[in-house]
């Protein structure tokens, strides 16, 4: 029986003490804002003897997922965690963690690309990871934040997976505030991630293997481009049965797709992360002056659930998705694409209109979210969509 | 443990190791690559001191040496870089055309 407790915690406080929860082997980290204070949080736990992790630290970013790939090659438990930056130069070897099929579970501090330098909360930085094959949750508060961390090490180390796995959480706003955690005890943690049993272990002298080997021209490198297609296919009902043993110990609910006031919403918001937490007090709001708002979080990002989104998203009036990270040239941000493409098989077309909110920590204040269901309101009534992309928020001409 | 790959031309993409692990140490010694050269190491043994240099430096371990001693190199591995001779203290080892009748060619 597990036993929790309450903690007033911030979001790095209560990834890192997930992680030392899950026993990881080695963890080479950098520092970078806003993940800054989960690896030296970490590093404490190391330094009092909490945890017999191997702590390596490496002159950056790109040589800490180097160091990660060779100690999950080797056998070992592995773990760090990056932002912005640093995730993006380590770019290609999350390509290569993923090809190598090691199951890192790695937070992210969803932080600001530069250039501008920016240092706040936005998602282009875990969307420049989209493809490399992670399987990738959002929490929306730093009690996701715990709880996703946890069910990433039993996702990415399942057999049918054996995929890098990320655990986001949003800059400063998740990273830094300090909210109300439930944790639970360190044998039910160190039960639930179970022990590491790796594939292939360099250090496994009785059957000597070969990492990172080159599949050139005529070889089969588009067959284990396939074999990691079929891993993360595998991973949307690993990802649900880890959630549901979960949430039986955690008494938390879990789903890939979390969902608002969508039993009879006529409009609805689709979000990742913090803002869910914005939107739902609109729609409470607006709820209660008559207007059917729904609110729809994707809480884990890759495998993309593209079935679950079409099946709530089915039969509305109108769509709003919030991206809170661009993609220049593209007819909007990831999420209004991915969510565009979810719906396209659906017989009934519904209408979807992309917002770009909050880039670079830009406040995301209550009246553009109410604006948001204004404009989807004015839609189902009639209305033509606002033309083209909108930036919520961002000085523009009036 | 040898791994058996003699029918890889049919495998499909559930075959191959997840990964690309390869399940065996040390088979990159079945992979030829001595037909990559377009000259080859030729050792005078009268000059050589077995002072082991060219054993040390050459990059495809393709010295074999036995007690302690050159003996021949592993023509299925060398690539005829020419490390061997530029190294050699004593001027033991030259470079000839690959595909010469040796030991007349000079």
């Amino acid at each position: 029986m597990p036993t929790h407790k309450t903690l007033a915690a911030t979001g790095n406080a209560v990834v890192a003490e997930a992680m030392r929860q899950c026993k990881p082997d080695v963890m080479a980290a950098y520092p970078i804002t806003p993940q800054t204070t989960i690896v030296e949080e970490f590093a404490a736990f190391v330094a009092k003897g909490k945890t017999h992790c191997e702590y390596v630290t490496v002159e950056s970013e790109h040589s800490a997922m180097s160091a990660c790939i060779g100690a999950a090659a080797a056998g070992a438990r592995v773990m760090t965690a990056t932002s912005s930056q640093g995730l993006a130069l380590m770019w290609e070897e999350l390509h290569i963690a993923s090809g190598m099929r090691l199951p890192i579970v790695m937070a992210n501090a969803n932080r600001a690309l530069s250039a501008p330098i920016n240092i706040h909360c936005d998602h282009s930085d875990i969307m420049g990871a989209r493809d490399t094959g992670w399987v990738t949750y959002f929490a929306e508060t730093a009690q996701e934040a715990y709880d996703n961390t946890i069910m990433a090490v039993r996702v990415a180390e399942h057999p049918d997976v054996m995929l890098p796995a990320m655990s986001t959480l949003d800059g400063f706003i998740t990273t830094h505030s300090i909210d109300r955690v439930s944790v639970m005890d360190d044998e039910t943690v160190a039960a639930f991630a179970g022990e590491y049993v790796p594939k292939s272990a360099l250090l496994d002298t009785d059957a000597p293997v070969l990492h990172g080997a080159f599949a050139g021209l005529g070889g089969p490198f588009f067959e284990f481009k396939k074999q990691q297609r079929v891993a993360m296919e595998n991973a949307r009902q690993v990802i649900k049965d880890v959630g549901a043993e979960y949430s039986a110990l955690s008494g938390r609910p879990f789903d890939v797709v979390e969902t608002w006031g969508m039993e009879d919403a006529e409009i609805a918001i689709v979000v990742l992360g913090s803002t869910a937490g914005n939107v739902r007090h609109v729609a409470r709001d607006l709820r209660a002056k008559g207007l059917k708002a729904g609110v729809v979080k994707v809480r884990v990002w890759r495998p993309f659930p593209y079935a679950e989104l079409a099946a709530v998203l089915k039969g509305l009036k109108a769509v709003a998705v919030l991206d809170r990270a661009e993609s220049f040239g593209a007819e909007g941000g990831p999420l209004f694409l991915e969510t565009r493409g979810a719906l396209y098989d659906l017989e009934t077309r519904v209408p979807v209109v992309g917002y770009i909110y909050g880039l670079g920590g830009a406040d995301v204040k209550l009246e553009l979210i109410e604006r948001v269901y204004q404009d989807l309101s004015d839609i189902a009534a009639g209305s033509a969509a606002p033309a083209g992309l909108v930036y919520l928020g961002a000085r523009e001409e009036a | 443990m040898k791994w058996d790959i003699s029918d890889i031309g049919s495998w499909t993409y559930k075959d191959f190791p997840a990964g690309a692990v390869i399940p065996e140490a040390g088979n990159s010694n079945d992979y030829i690559t001595g037909g990559w050269r377009s000259e080859r190491p030729w050792r005078d043994d009268s000059k050589c001191t077995q002072c082991l240099l060219c054993w040390i430096v050459c990059p495809d371990t393709s010295i074999n040496v036995a007690d302690e001693k050159v003996t021949t190199f592993d023509l299925d591995h060398c690539k005829g870089c020419g490390i061997c001779a530029q190294v050699c203290p004593v001027d033991a080892i030259d470079m000839v055309p690959e595909g010469c009748d040796l030991p007349e060619v000079k």
